[in-house]
């Protein structure tokens, strides 16, 4: 049986056997995760912004995991998981450098990934923050928030605001776009779902974001029907935990 | 004014550890400015000198970088520790991610609370021997070399040995099932760099005691 599915930009077939994909036949690379944001996010808008279609197999139940596991998939056991150039890679900031790596968005020389590597650590700290955020019981939830927040307007947002005021320039790094402006736009995005005016006092992230967001790859990456994932509902929080435990 | 890299954190092993690690694997000579008391920290953050306001921090090449891996991957990139190419830095940095994760929960065991610490160390060894040495064993199995990653001293192994020795300080016989890293860890410790860094009197810090908890608390908070 033979199933089209739309992937953004154009018809992917996938060969279907029973209920388990043989084979990949298209050479993308493929992502293994939950059909939840979480550690593959940062992945899956990496990719988009390099311009790269890519396969998605989610995992529904704790049977999906284990039996990754057991054909010897995952190097450490877990996921996210990404098939790519022959290599079943894992550990989330492994694959993003490989992506931005093979994709030129890593820098010229070694200070400019100095700073690139900087700035997406201290982004993947908030970004840690904020996606363990639609995990947390009813009750914690408010002063979570609160704390991120607190974090993003007075420790990480100001930082780049400054860094972009410093040099005048479109993009973080050496004039040119990397991934820590993936990073920066992904997460400025999520806060803003979160708080609508989390960027009131950011008049470069402002500016910054809308540029961003118009560039080609990632304005489809924003549409309807793109890989990008939503906010986790409340109720599909059991199956998704259920998964990892 | 010697041109040497300068190291700012606490007197402890904590999220600086393995950046002294791997400059004492590079033979790369430094200085380290200890933190003392939460002043010492307030006065670099309002010197502007911490990016987001957190150590570690390492004065290099003119920069005053910040965030561990970062820090990491610039030495490693200087010194030729981080492979030849794209596939080799994938492999070197899965293997050191899945280290990282395996250190931090190590790390984590001293600020859990009494009534859970046992069992919280014993989840650790367990993933030790079970997730995470199993792996490096195979690797060297798999290709019979003396190093992780393309024959040759990398990242991935000083962070590999520098595990093994946290983990084995925890339980002396952690390595029982896996002889291909005893010999690892023998030829690595022997290596004239490592060697000296594992001599007492060098940079290398001694586990984190709880007496000093409070104090370090106090820096930090």
């Amino acid at each position: 049986m033979w199933v089209v599915c739309d992937f953004s930009s154009g018809p992917v077939v996938l060969l279907w056997k029973g209920n388990q994909i043989r084979g990949n036949m298209s050479g993308k690379p493929v992502l293994h995760y939950a059909n939840i944001r979480g550690r593959m996010e940062p992945i899956r808008w990496l990719l988009a912004a390099a311009g790269v279609e890519f396969e998605e197999r989610i995992l529904k139940t704790k049977d999906d995991l284990q039996k990754l596991r057991t054909d010897g998939f995952l190097l450490f056991q877990q996921v996210p998981m990404v098939e790519i150039d022959g290599m079943k890679l894992v550990q989330t900031r492994a694959i993003l450098n490989y992506i931005a790596g093979k994709y030129n968005l890593y820098g010229k020389d070694l200070k400019e990934r100095a700073l690139i590597d900087m700035y997406v650590e201290g982004l993947a700290d908030l970004n840690e923050l904020i996606l363990h955020h639609e995990f947390k019981p009813a009750n914690e939830m408010e002063k979570d928030l609160a704390n991120i927040l607190d974090k993003a307007t007075n420790r990480y947002l100001p930082v780049f605001e400054k860094v972009l005021k410093d040099h005048g320039h479109d993009f973080l790094v050496g004039n040119k776009l990397s991934k820590a402006d993936v990073h920066l736009l992904e997460n400025i995005l999520w806060l803003e779902e979160l708080k609508p005016d989390v960027l009131a006092k950011f008049p470069l992230l402002q500016s910054f974001k809308a540029r961003m967001s118009n560039m080609p790859n990632i304005k489809k990456f924003l549409q309807p029907g793109s890989p990008k994932k939503p906010i986790v509902q409340e109720k599909d929080v059991p199956a998704v935990l259920a998964i990892f435990s």
